[in-house]
């Protein structure tokens, strides 16, 4: 079986109005179904409501699903019994950096989850040493994290998630508060993890740049799978993305808008190298 | 001049062992009816210096004037200030509190005293200039989309008909569209309105399209103040800042290098297109398309 297996995959969030009436009920998530196998880098996009953030929740057992099944290496989400293993295999980090600090130097700070498991110190350390390494954030090791940039801060957090060895990373929106340097190091980190470490990598974002070097791109749109493929299959559907509130690099878009004025340029680009390449040969 | 600076400092904690300096003689006139960016990395000094456009903060030196009159001298009324220059925080739809949009639009006027026909009367026009339509207006303001609860909360600030609107990143965590639209509506709202935007913003590509004049902040000083396309030629200083310049100016520079004579001024992808297919055509291949 695939690392990750979601099958016919529903979640709906219930609102419950007045005591005693029905709830409400709103179709977040429908018949989601895809395999992501050990290692991969896959991107979500979708727009504002489409799904994408409570889907990211079932990959490690935040939610559990109100019809279908996700298995995370094998395991059933809706184990009970697997919650926890499951939340070390699949770690998450969200948007906001401020919110997923806890204590009050940074190696404590990324020490915290494998002491909550109980692991011997002499292992702690060696953990933290490791994952700070990983991020690049040795140097900031016994900082205060108030002190520590944006992008700094989300480092952290990843290498947080990286001292419960996962096998998998899922970040939601990881770079939305940061400015161009701090999104700049966060993809770099996150790149840098799953090529050496082979770790599974699923990178929710609204930046369509950060998405070029995945392995596969999944669209969402009201909850549903609408696009799936490589980042130059998805992003050659220009008009298609519009309609799906969504857009392509500039560069993309660039390239395209050329292309339709009658420049000879191939069907999609997406780095400006390509793009430069392609104008000046000959 | 709507807002003049004249060699503000501001220095966190002075005297104490965290003493910092946000803010470092900065100068800077705006004038009524500019659309400005700033832009600078986390800790440049940008929410420092917006802080002061409306009094919220106040100068550890220098001199803050709104229309030729210092807003630290005696007896001035700031909190009337704050009505002519509205600020839109980060995140704002973290603000809305009120049962539905209607009524949380219409807090503003209500605190300036207006009366409830008024307050509702432009509660409705801005709304309805951010793009929220009526069928919203007595929703709870929780119900509403992202994108929708945003606009709700700068229709909130806008009701209140400053002079000055500043908006401290008004698209960050939204979708590309949703992006566009906001901004688009608050260039036609500036152009109808004629009032002075002030856009704080981590997007080069933003700023390049939609504002005239550029500062950026680094460090707590002013090190750029000119049209985009000047201070994004100075691309590999922005990067030694954090910073960086649109895709755009990338390209057009790589392009010239390798002998296209394009324009490197080009920071929108219309401008781009345009400067190269203008080459391109000259050059006298693919002609066909035109």
């Amino acid at each position: 079986m695939s690392f990750i297996r979601a099958k016919k995959l529903h979640y709906d969030y219930l609102r419950y109005t007045e005591e005693g009436k029905e709830p409400e009920i709103s179709h977040a998530v429908t018949d989601v179904s895809f395999d992501v196998e050990q290692g991969q880098f896959i991107a979500i996009l979708g727009h504002n409501g489409s799904g994408k953030s409570t889907l990211a929740k079932h990959l490690n057992a935040l939610l559990t699903p109100t019809e279908g099944t996700v298995w995370i290496d094998g395991k059933d989400t809706k184990d009970a019994e697997q919650v926890w293993n499951i939340r070390q295999t699949a770690g998450m980090v969200f948007q906001n950096p401020d919110n997923q600090i806890v204590a009050s130097v940074v190696e404590e700070d990324v020490g915290f989850g494998p002491e909550n498991i109980g692991v011997p110190t002499e292992e702690i350390w060696k953990r933290v040493d490791s994952s700070l390494q990983k991020t690049g954030m040795t140097a900031y090791r016994e900082h205060s994290p108030n002190k520590l940039s944006g992008g700094q801060k989300q480092r952290v957090a990843i290498a947080g998630v990286m001292a419960m060895k996962p096998k998998c990373i899922v970040m939601d929106e990881p770079t939305a508060m940061l400015d161009p340097n701090g999104r700049k190091e966060v993809i770099h980190a996150v790149q840098d993890l799953n090529r050496r470490e082979g770790v599974t990598v699923i990178l929710i974002t609204h930046n369509m740049e950060e998405v070029i070097e995945a392995d596969r791109v999944i669209v969402m749109d009201q909850g549903h799978v609408e696009m799936q493929g490589t980042p130059r299959e998805v992003f050659s559907q220009v008009k298609r993305l519009r309609e799906l509130r969504l857009a392509v690099p500039a560069v993309t878009l660039l390239a395209y808008e050329l292309r339709e004025a009658g420049v000879d340029l191939p069907e999609c680009i997406l780095t400006p190298d390509e793009l430069v390449d392609e104008l000046t040969k000959d | 001049m709507a807002i003049r600076l004249e060699h503000v400092t501001y220095t966190y904690s002075p005297g104490t062992a965290y003493e910092q300096t946000a803010l470092k003689d900065v100068s800077l006139k705006i004038g009524h009816g500019e659309f400005l960016g700033v832009i600078g990395h986390t800790g440049s000094g940008k929410s420092t210096l917006i802080q002061h456009f409306n009094g919220l903060m106040q100068p550890t030196s220098g001199h803050v004037f709104f229309n030729d009159e210092d807003i630290w001298s005696d007896g001035y009324d700031r909190r009337k200030l704050r009505f002519h220059v509205g600020l839109v925080f980060q995140y704002p739809e973290y603000q809305l509190f009120e049962s539905d949009v209607l009524t949380d639009v219409c807090f503003g006027p209500k605190n300036q005293g207006l009366s409830e026909e008024e307050q509702i009367e432009r509660a409705r026009r801005s709304l309805a200039q951010v793009g929220v339509k009526e069928k919203y207006f007595k929703k709870s303001p929780f119900e509403l989309s992202g994108g929708q609860k945003r606009r709700v909360a700068i229709a909130g600030v806008l009701a209140m008909e400053p002079d000055v609107l500043i908006l401290d990143e008004p698209t960050a965590g939204l979708d590309p569209k949703g992006r566009n639209d906001i901004l688009d509506q608050i260039a036609a709202m500036q152009a109808e309105r004629g009032i002075t935007v002030i856009l704080v913003s981590h997007s080069m590509d933003d700023v390049a399209k939609y504002v005239s004049r550029l500062i950026v902040m680094n460090r707590g000083e002013k090190v750029f103040d000119d049209a985009p396309q000047d201070v994004f030629a100075h691309f590999r200083e922005l990067e030694d800042m954090g910073l960086a310049a649109p895709q755009m100016t990338y390209i057009m520079q790589a392009l010239k290098e390798k002998g296209l004579d394009v324009d490197v001024r080009a920071g929108t992808v219309e401008e781009a297109r345009d400067s190269i297919l203008k080459k391109k055509k000259k050059s006298g291949r693919r002609t066909d398309n035109g």
